[in-house]
């Protein structure tokens, strides 16, 4: 089960540059991995094997929280960027703007993306690269600073969900299979042609075991 | 008498609207998925959360599997190699094997990648919604469906219960007129939108490409389009359907069997953006006046006319942008001031789910036939599927390539995404056909210019960048 994310107070790792994408965060020839754990030792793989990366430099070496540039995970879907980010120990990225699958991805494993307008992302981008604790308040959705709070915008149900490690699945399973069930009749009934036919199914049957 | 009207709706509003099964307190929409594409590299999570939580697969009907990143493109005569890729290959075999989801394999005459497949298929329809674990998805709005990339567990979500619980996008139209010049292809136009509004631009947008440009464009072309409509930050890129679509549809194998055709069709005359409808944001652009482009830095905003130099960033006010620009150059290996044009290459690849399509063959072959590529580059030509391959070999473009001196692969990803052992080396510069020029994307230390099938061709040919219009 995930961990639910309530409060979080941590040092948080400055890392302002713009348009990264998840090719950086995590490239593509660690994707043949099968598996979801595990991925954290190649997050920012070729950024860090240079050396000095922010996230390998005390104290942000045990940073919980990423204070990233504007267009943070934009590019491929892969959710491997944030299970690799969730795997070394962040749980809350705080930009200017996600790439939008990113954005959902993060929260299925209970990482939260706070987007900030440029000014309170300033102020937090500065208490980050001062090495200041953190506090991220999420009941109250807001960030502490030293210096004084910010508020911040989270969906209603994303919050629910990150408050009580909700699954989703689960949940729509539960409560809403009747409204599935119905619109499909519904559908297959005026848009026959989105249902595919064994009669059509049967072009594939032609092919061969082991044809790889 | 106004007020009694149907509001004026977007094509992307009108596709939404007909798949909410339910709306939440919250505004969001339990969006219904109508099909699935599913791939080796974003399946295998989402297989193993379905049979940890010990739930079935809602509609096996609803799916369609290949791998296609982690393939070989060539030597598949020899069984894929053991290590990461066979097992990542073998484990997609597998659970579609379990869930009774048609699977094709590497070496079968429909294999091939995703977003090639969807539409050879018939898969992909005017209309509907469709998913896949892959952020190029948004190719398949070129017939004026719904479609979009999503994350492995979302992908889980949709296995479980063909929905999606979503917030939908705001709606921006670029409208393109104009007639394209001679050397200059979607690829430019594409490029030349990211590069306006940036990789960020598209951020919580659908956007639906319309004008007389656009009708005008193929649909190999429009799905070049709606393929890297992803790298402007929009996740959904659409076109409304029109006879082109129709001529593109009709007959595959998957299209709406004939007794439903006639529904289908009335159904589909309807999809498009009603006069008046409202769109969040604006784009126009000439057609006329684009110049073909190429990439000069790691992101695809990083795009200019081949004309052009690289950019300066001691020009440039914003520090944070500054800073940007010097990572990309220092990353590239380019100095402010030089000519594109001036700049040499090392290898040459054509293919990718953006254009590995037979008109974007033949639009690099008319550039090759007669000539060689340059001494010292090394092109390889990747059909995005077999059946591109076959139709391809019918018509002599493998031949033209080969006799250019490319090597001429099997379908795959191959050196887009640099998965399997297509990769660039160390300080390797590359054109490239593909979508992404990011850093490491085609192999650690790789530097990507991303352009045109034709514009790669001239590349090759001229053994550094070169603008193809002085080759025709």
């Amino acid at each position: 089960m995930i961990e639910p994310f309530i409060h979080l107070t941590a040092i948080a790792a400055p890392f302002p540059e713009g348009q990264i994408d998840t090719d950086v965060i995590f490239p593509a020839r660690f994707l043949l991995l099968l598996e979801k754990r595990g991925l954290g030792r190649h997050l920012f793989h070729e950024r860090r094997a240079k050396g000095g990366f922010v996230l390998d430099t005390p104290p942000w070496d045990g940073a919980r929280i990423l204070v990233t540039g504007p267009d943070f995970g934009t590019g491929s879907s892969r959710e491997q960027a944030v299970w690799a980010l969730a795997d070394f120990g962040i749980r809350c990225v705080i930009g200017t703007s996600f790439g939008e699958i990113f954005h959902a991805n993060c929260f299925r494993s209970c990482v939260l993306p706070i987007v900030l307008p440029p000014d309170a992302h300033a102020r937090v981008m500065a208490a980050a690269e001062a090495r200041q604790q953190i506090t991220v308040d999420l009941p109250e959705q807001r960030i502490v600073l030293v210096d004084g709070e910010i508020g911040f915008h989270i969906e209603a149900h994303r919050k629910r969900s990150l408050l009580e490690g909700l699954d989703e699945v689960g949940a729509i399973l539960r409560d809403d299979a009747a409204d599935i069930a119905a619109f499909e009749a519904a559908q297959r009934a005026a848009r026959p042609w989105l249902y595919l036919t064994a009669q059509q199914i049967a072009h594939f049957d032609d092919i061969k075991e082991g044809s790889e | 008498m106004t007020d009694l009207l149907p509001p004026a709706r977007t094509l992307f509003d009108k596709i939404w609207d007909a798949h909410v099964v339910k709306t939440y307190a919250d505004g969001t929409d339990l969006l219904y998925i109508d099909r699935h594409l599913v791939q080796e590299v974003s399946s295998p999570q989402a297989f193993a959360g379905m049979a940890a939580a010990g739930r079935a697969l809602h509609r096996p009907d609803a799916h369609i599997a290949v791998a296609d990143h982690a393939v070989p493109t060539k030597d598949r005569h020899v069984t894929l190699r053991e290590g990461l890729a066979a097992a990542q290959v073998a484990r997609l075999r597998e659970n579609t094997a379990i869930h009774a989801i048609p699977y094709i394999p590497m070496n079968d005459r429909r294999h091939g990648i995703v977003h090639v497949i969807g539409p050879e298929l018939g898969f992909t329809l005017p209309g509907c919604t469709l998913v896949c674990g892959d952020s190029h998805t948004s190719t398949h709005g070129a017939f004026g469906a719904l479609a979009f990339g999503i994350g492995a567990s979302e992908c889980e979500c949709v296995f479980s219960t063909q929905v999606l619980r979503q917030k939908r996008q705001r709606n921006m139209r670029v409208t393109v007129t104009g007639a394209l010049p001679d050397g200059v292809s979607v690829k430019d136009i594409i490029l030349s939108l990211i590069a306006r509004i940036g990789v960020g631009g598209g951020i919580g947008f659908a956007i639906e490409y319309a004008g007389p440009a656009i009708r005008a464009l193929s649909m190999e072309a429009r799905m070049t389009l709606c393929n890297m409509t992803i790298e402007a930050g929009a996740r959904v890129g659409l076109i409304a359907p029109d006879a082109t679509t129709l001529d593109w549809v009709r007959g595959r194998p998957l299209s709406p069997l004939p007794g439903d055709e006639p529904a289908a069709l009335r159904d589909w005359a309807l999809l498009h953006s009603d006069p008046g409808a409202v769109f969040d944001r604006e784009v126009e652009i000439d057609a006329a006046t684009l110049a073909p482009h190429v990439s000069w830095g790691t992101t695809p905003e990083e795009s200019l006319p081949v004309t052009g130099r690289v950019p300066d960033p001691a020009q440039v006010d914003d520090p944070a942008r500054q800073a940007r620009m010097r990572r990309s150059l220092d990353y590239m290996g380019l100095a402010p001031g030089t000519p594109l044009e001036e700049i040499a290459i090392d290898r040459v690849f054509i293919g990718s789910c953006t254009n590995g399509r037979l008109e974007d063959l033949r639009r690099a072959a008319t550039i090759l036939r007669g000539r060689h590529v340059a001494n010292g580059v090394s092109a390889m030509a990747v059909p995005g599927s077999a059946q591109v391959r076959i139709a391809a070999e019918a018509e002599g473009l493998d031949r033209i390539f080969t006799d250019a001196g490319f090597e001429w692969r099997d379908a795959g990803c191959s050196m887009c995404v640099g998965m399997n052992d297509d990769r660039l080396s160390e300080g390797e510069r590359c054109a490239s056909t593909s979508n992404r020029n990011f850093e490491g994307r085609q192999g650690i230390g790789g530097r990507t210019h991303l352009m045109s099938p034709e514009m790669a061709a001239a590349a090759a040919i001229a053994g550094r960048l070169c603008d193809v219009r002085g080759l025709q």
